[in-house]
């Protein structure tokens, strides 16, 4: 057989030419409302629905200074996820690819970010009143890349030494000591130049809320484009934390959970089962394998009718017989 | 001598014969159906609509009161949450559906189309649904607007469809998806309609017993309609 004739499908169903049975369409309809209305109704007073508070950088940052000032330093060094995103952010990786499918890259950089002046410089800039500091952005600003990018370094390394150290369950370096009670840090850091002036002062702004606001802020006043705080946000360690504790990290079955015990998003449970799978599970480019795998199947399953062997099983499988049993079991007795 | 010009029909005219000519009344509304469509299978078709219904009710009440209404008031979690298990019961009933339609092999005797808007259906309510979980202003929103992205910055999506953004997350969720929902819904009911439900296989070792016995019992039999001649065969 051709490639075509397989392709073809023998199906000589015709239309019905039996017996009909009065049927009220417009009734079952109404029913259907009034019990699907009943059952929601019943749902929701015995269950509810989950509304945990969204998290805020001012919070973050009061609670894990540490793990704050440690991510925003990556923002300011261009070494934080966000900073080596790639598009749509910035130009600074490709992003996700498949073989010389450069889909991420293709469509190139519609939400520019800068993490350095987006994240850091620009929020400093709007503290006003404050000669020391703009003394050290200007400082910073007018200091060569490889100057900029020492002072950085050296100040991130005890930060990063102490998060390593915290999660290893290690006593963690005397560099970093932390007033839990003030929700202050101090970072011995020689050779750091104005950089520990400036985090301290984006700590201390954090704390305010005004980060909040100044991650919001841009050329018009209403807003409704979180980018920019969510990604900053989802740079630390407080959105994981809590989404461990709630079971939604991606080994958790990720995204398709919701917080507290509820049903979530279960028709994506193909979705994010290839991601607790090899080769997705440790794959660089995991993004873009499962999200083609899923269109391929997706085209599959609208085109079911046209797949030899799929579109046989129903007639292979007799479940029709238990569908059907009324009417087969009406023609045996006719 | 005059001769009488027949107007050429007008455009309103045309569309109103092609739909009629289409699905007239008695097809696109009809009283009876085959006797065979009984079975509880068939209700989870009318459930899912059912639902859809209650989502764009309970939606249409917050969409009123504003999105962060449901979260200090008593009254907006209710609805919110008459919202959620809508959804919940939407998906339940479109999925049990399209399993039944599945083993039913209701492609069949050209339905394709009926099977392919429902399948549509199914994949356009996924983002319809994931837009109302990033509206939500919460730590749910927050979460899976950043754990989403990835997947739809991966294809290049991200790049007009930004998950972060709730402004235009909000107005997928509240117009553009559930507008979509709805019309393909509709197209998929109006292609039932026209083509009606899929008949039942024919039972191998029946197909010629009943082929004759249908032809002697004749017209008498029928409640409504002609007697049965079930010719319908296994597709390959």
């Amino acid at each position: 057989m051709s490639r075509v004739g397989r392709l073809r499908s023998n199906d000589d169903t015709t239309p019905w030419q039996g017996a009909y049975a009065p049927y009220d369409l417009v009734k079952e309809l109404c029913i259907a409302i009034g019990v699907i209305a009943m059952l929601a109704i019943l749902l929701t007073v015995l269950f509810s629905s989950p509304d945990d508070r969204p998290s805020t950088i001012a919070q973050w940052s009061r609670q894990q200074p540490v793990n704050f000032l440690a991510a925003a330093t990556k923002e300011l060094n261009d070494t934080s996820d966000t900073a080596e995103y790639g598009p749509p952010y910035n130009h600074n990786s490709d992003g996700q690819h498949a073989a010389f499918i450069y889909l991420q890259k293709w469509l190139g950089v519609s939400h520019p970010i800068n993490t350095a002046d987006d994240f850091v410089i620009d929020p400093l800039k709007t503290i006003p009143n404050d000669r020391a500091l703009q003394s050290a952005v200007a400082e910073y600003q007018a200091a060569p890349e490889q100057t900029r990018k020492a002072w950085g370094e050296a100040y991130a390394k005890p930060l990063e030494e102490r998060e390593t150290a915290l999660e290893e369950e290690k006593t963690p370096t005397k560099a970093v000591a932390a007033d839990p009670a003030t929700g202050t840090v101090t970072v011995q850091a020689s050779g750091a130049g104005p950089v520990p002036m400036m985090m301290g002062s984006l700590l201390d702004l954090a704390k305010s809320g005004g980060l909040d606001g100044s991650l919001l802020t841009s050329n018009q006043f209403f807003q409704t484009d979180y980018t920019r705080p969510l990604l900053f946000m989802a740079d630390g360690g407080l959105l994981a934390e809590r989404a461990e504790g709630q079971h939604l990290l991606g080994e958790q079955w990720g995204m398709m959970n919701e917080t507290g015990s509820y049903p979530g998003q279960t028709w994506l449970w193909l979705y994010t089962l290839w991601y607790q799978i090899e080769p997705f599970k440790s794959s660089e480019n995991a993004d873009i394998l499962v999200m083609m795998m899923m269109g391929a199947l997706s085209l599959a399953f609208i085109c079911i009718p046209f797949i030899p062997g799929i579109r046989s099983l129903p007639r292979k499988i007799p479940i029709y017989r238990l569908i059907w049993k009324e009417h087969y079991r009406a023609q045996q007795s006719a | 001598m005059s001769a009488t010009q027949t107007p050429l029909p007008s455009w309103t005219g045309r569309v109103r014969e092609a739909a009629v000519g289409a699905l007239p009344p008695e097809k696109l509304l009809p009283d009876s159906q085959p006797t065979y469509v009984a079975s509880w299978i068939y209700v989870f078709g009318v459930a899912g609509i059912a639902s859809l219904v209650v989502i764009i009710a309970s939606g249409c009440v917050l969409a009123l009161k504003g999105p962060a209404w449901w979260h200090y008031t008593g009254v907006g979690h209710f609805f919110n949450s008459i919202h959620l298990w809508a959804v919940e019961l939407f998906f339940f009933a479109m999925v049990v559906h399209l399993w039944g339609k599945y083993w039913m092999a209701a492609w069949r005797g050209g339905r394709a189309r009926v099977w392919i808007t429902g399948a549509v259906i199914f994949l356009v309510a996924v983002p319809t649904a994931l837009t109302g979980y990033v509206s939500q202003q919460n730590f749910d929103a927050q979460w899976i607007s950043t754990q989403a992205k990835d997947g739809l910055n991966s294809v290049g999506v991200g790049a007009f469809f930004n998950v972060t953004n709730f402004g235009q997350m909000y107005s997928y969720h509240v117009l553009l998806l559930p507008a979509a929902v709805v019309a393909l819904v509709v197209a998929h009911v109006l292609l039932v309609r026209r083509h009606g439900v899929v008949p039942p296989f024919a039972l191998e070792d029946r197909t010629a017993s009943s082929e004759v016995a249908s032809a002697e019992r004749g017209s008498a039999r029928a409640v409504g309609e002609v007697p049965s001649s079930p010719t319908n065969r296994a597709p390959s």
